[in-house]
């Protein structure tokens, strides 16, 4: 097997489909919040409050799910529109009360469900877009496993984003990928060699900023990593955080 | 002679007689709605191109929109070109076939346009350049249109189409749609008004960012606008879908939409729309 989908393979392994027990290890007084307030509750979104370290966050996480009832509840980690009105609720509260925001990404993107088309997916993620980029708190993004489309690009407008060393993060699944350009998606490995979708590629064409080990989330030490760059981020003005967040997309 | 035989007679006589006359015929002067299915001379579809039954848009290049909007246009940033950011195999050759079919670098045109007197930054996705995919060049474009209208205090009309991210380009297409989004904020945050008119057919990226990131959003009859394609849709839950599920008419109903505008109603409605938002607000001379 080639090095791409070794790291797609990787990044769908089924060790990474329970973000709850990710969130609940990292933040040991995680508060889920509950429901986008118009139409629902996405489980397929985690959204909630928690300390690091002794200070506020937020945590924006999205859930894939261990038992069959709860994939087929979230759609394999696939958010539908009340999903990202949920996790746009929760970031604008951070914002508010000054706390930074953590996201966590392992989705193959968002819902191709006819409910979802209908109910405005394409305008959720260009609103989650659209206020990223000008939320006036710091934002981490840390992507665990999969990271497919808009529907992740929806969570990941942020000043720092790391990768684990088995995630992808590509413009739309390798079989999609092969579908659209050869109509065969079996030829998906061929398509993630040339997609640059592993974390080393993309931290070659600055897309992220750091790849990390697959261990280093449950690592004891890793609050203080992600403590570590809040402070660092929480220590510049909006103002150069905003400046700095833009560049780093009108780059490309 | 039976009425079998007087049919086969005829029908191998009407065969040879029309292909005598189909040698005469050039192509395209006969068309067919790809919505309606109704066939008709090309004639009847009019300076606007529009099915003469169903009122259907039929997709254009964006110089030929253009033409039906304003004739007064001066194109900004028209040498932009992608780089190929990820050497895909074969990209550059199909950029070059895109380039001279559309006579455009890269999907879209943007320039300073009048429309009846009022300046207006104005950019036209082109569906004709390999689909109107989002990339870096186009992306680039889209993004300085905003910055241009900020600089110089414009409201920006945006006609988008698009198949969704260019492909070729793989994680750089993703990525216009943030860069894009920046601009659209910063253009917004300086109170001037953006307005959008969704094409046949606005997808993907570009519906999951820009095109329905306006403070007014128009939309041509029929054009289809929608986030994911029907055929994943279908074979996500297993269903066959209505022909109109992603038709702007659903979206105007489901609410995403302003108004529908007929082609030959455009410009008409642009220019008013900009005499509201560009009146000199309360308290200015």
């Amino acid at each position: 097997m080639s090095q791409a989908s070794d790291i797609v393979a990787g990044s769908r392994s089924d060790q990474k489909t329970n973000m709850q027990a990710v969130v609940d290890a990292l933040f040991s007084d995680f508060f889920a919040c509950h429901g986008d307030q118009i139409s629902g509750d996405d489980p397929a979104i985690i959204a909630g409050l928690a300390t690091l370290k002794g200070h506020p966050v937020a945590v924006i996480a999205t859930e894939k799910g261990t038992t069959l009832e709860e994939r087929m509840a979230t759609h394999f980690g696939s958010p539908e529109p009340a999903g990202y009105r949920k996790s746009l609720r929760v970031m604008r509260m951070a914002e508010k009360m000054h706390m930074p925001i953590i996201t966590l990404i392992n989705t193959p993107g968002a819902y191709p469900g006819a409910d979802a088309e209908a109910a405005g997916q394409g305008q959720m993620i260009a609103k989650n877009i659209r206020e990223m980029l000008t939320l006036k708190t710091p934002i981490l993004t840390i992507i665990v496993g999969e990271a497919g489309s808009g529907g992740a690009l929806a969570l990941a407008c942020s000043d720092t984003i790391w990768m684990l060393e088995h995630s992808m993060y590509a413009i739309l699944s390798p079989e999609g990928f092969a579908s659209i350009m050869w109509k065969d998606a079996h030829r998906a490995d061929e398509a993630a060699e040339l997609m640059r979708l592993t974390p080393n590629q993309l931290k070659a064409q600055h897309v992220i900023d750091r790849v990390l080990p697959d261990e280093s989330v449950l690592d004891e030490n890793f609050q203080q990593t992600m403590a570590d760059e809040l402070a660092k981020l929480s220590d510049q003005t909006i103002s150069t955080l905003l400046a700095k967040r833009q560049a780093r997309f009108r780059r490309f | 002679m039976n009425f079998g035989e007087h049919v086969k007679r005829f029908s191998s006589r009407s065969v040879s007689i029309l292909k005598h006359y189909e040698a005469q015929v050039p192509n395209g002067i006969w068309i067919q709605c790809p919505r309606c299915h109704t066939s008709f001379y090309f004639k009847r579809s009019g300076q606007y191109r529009v099915c003469p039954e169903c009122g259907y848009g039929f997709r254009v290049s964006a110089k030929r929109r253009l033409k039906m909007i304003t004739r007064h246009f001066e194109e900004w940033d028209a040498d932009i070109v992608s780089k190929d950011p990820i050497d895909f195999p074969g990209y550059d050759k199909k950029l070059k076939k895109a380039q001279s079919a559309t006579h455009l670098k890269d999907g879209v045109l943007t320039g300073l346009a009048k429309i009846d007197d009022q300046p207006v930054a104005l950019g036209i996705m082109d569906p004709l350049f390999i689909m109107g995919s989002l990339g870096t060049a186009n992306g680039e474009r889209l993004t300085r249109l905003f910055e241009r209208a900020t600089e110089k205090q414009l409201p920006v009309v945006l006609l988008t189409a698009s198949g969704g991210a260019r492909m070729q380009e793989g994680i750089y297409s993703l990525m216009q749609m943030a860069k894009i989004s920046v601009a659209v904020n910063e253009h917004g945050d300086a109170g001037l008004a953006y307005i959008s008119v969704i094409m046949d057919p606005t997808t993907g990226g570009v519906t999951a960012s820009f095109a329905t990131q306006a403070d007014i959003t128009l939309a041509e009859p029929h054009a289809l606008l929608g986030f994911t394609g029907k055929r994943v849709i279908e074979q996500t839950i297993n269903k066959q879908l209505p022909d109109d599920f992603q038709s702007a008419e659903n979206s105007y109903k489901r609410g995403f939409i302003d108004e529908i505008v007929p082609r030959d109603k455009l410009a008409g409605r642009l220019s008013q729309l900009l005499r509201i938002l560009e009146a000199p607000k309360w308290g200015e001379a």
